[in-house]
């Protein structure tokens, strides 16, 4: 990917919540996944091309991270859960192969 | 990466000697191994849980028993915790039997999460068991899997 055109990445993360309500985020990120595994049209292997590292802060505090495999569909999602402690910032990076790196961020409202 | 078949003396593409054929040959049974073993499942698992016990229960999968298309099967892991601080879970490991690496995806997470349970799409090369393992916060190991019977598989189809 060229290093001026911007990974696309949907994120889906509650604007509000309540304190202390289980809240779910789903990051999709646009990315080929090569798994280095598949041959090309002219029979040699496709070089590996993957997402490895996936991280979310609450905040600036860790709250997820993920290691991703060859094994992962192509265009990565990943949903998970956290606890909304408080209204702020949720940012996600993601990192792979040949210097890929993205990095997305969502506000969250707590009452 | 042509070269890597041509002789060294280089002759002719469109029509190759015996002796480039049989280079050729033999630098495609030196591919990779087509997929991960039982054993190397077995590997990777002891590489998580290390010298502790492997518990049965507490992991359960949620994914479709047979999928068309195995370049993108749902996948749901869910962990039976109440997420405390005395009592959480602080990772989950996915692995699977016949992929080329046993390794899927492995997350860590903390009492924070509020719900041990993860969502993603994954790649199957072939019908084949997944194996979810969890590391709860007492230093337990709890393990669940799935079987799933994929009909088109990933991996296999070149790139047109």
């Amino acid at each position: 990917m060229a290093a001026d055109t911007k990974p696309r990445a949907l994120l889906h993360v509650p604007a509000t919540a309540k304190r202390g309500e289980v809240i779910e985020i789903k990051t999709l990120i646009a990315h080929p996944m090569e798994s280095g595994y598949r041959a090309g049209p002219n029979g040699s292997v496709l070089p590996r091309d993957i997402i490895q590292h996936f991280v979310c802060t609450y905040n600036g505090e860790e709250i997820f991270r993920a290691e991703l495999s060859p094994a992962i569909a192509a265009n990565p999602f990943i949903t998970f859960f956290t606890v909304a402690t408080q209204s702020g910032t949720i940012a996600f990076e993601w990192s792979g192969d040949n210097g890929f790196a993205a990095r997305e961020q969502a506000a969250i409202t707590v009452e | 990466m042509l070269s890597r078949f041509l002789p060294p003396c280089g002759s002719d593409l469109m029509h190759p000697t015996r002796r480039a054929v049989l280079i050729a040959g033999a630098s495609i049974a030196l591919a990779p191994p087509a997929s991960a073993t039982p054993a190397m499942l077995a590997a990777a698992i002891r590489g998580v849980v290390g010298v502790g016990n492997l518990q049965k229960g507490r992991v359960t999968f949620e994914m479709p028993p047979l999928v068309e298309n195995g370049n993108a099967v749902p996948l749901t892991v869910n962990v039976e915790s109440p997420m405390t601080e005395a009592d959480h879970v602080t990772a989950i490991y996915v692995f699977n039997e016949k992929n080329p690496q046993p390794h899927v995806i492995s997350v860590v997470l903390g009492a924070r999460a509020g719900k041990a349970r993860l969502s993603t799409r994954i790649k199957l090369a072939d019908a084949q068991r997944v194996v979810g393992i969890a590391a709860l916060s007492d230093g337990s190991f709890w393990m669940g899997e799935a079987d799933v019977i994929v009909t088109i598989a990933a991996c296999v189809e070149d790139v047109n």
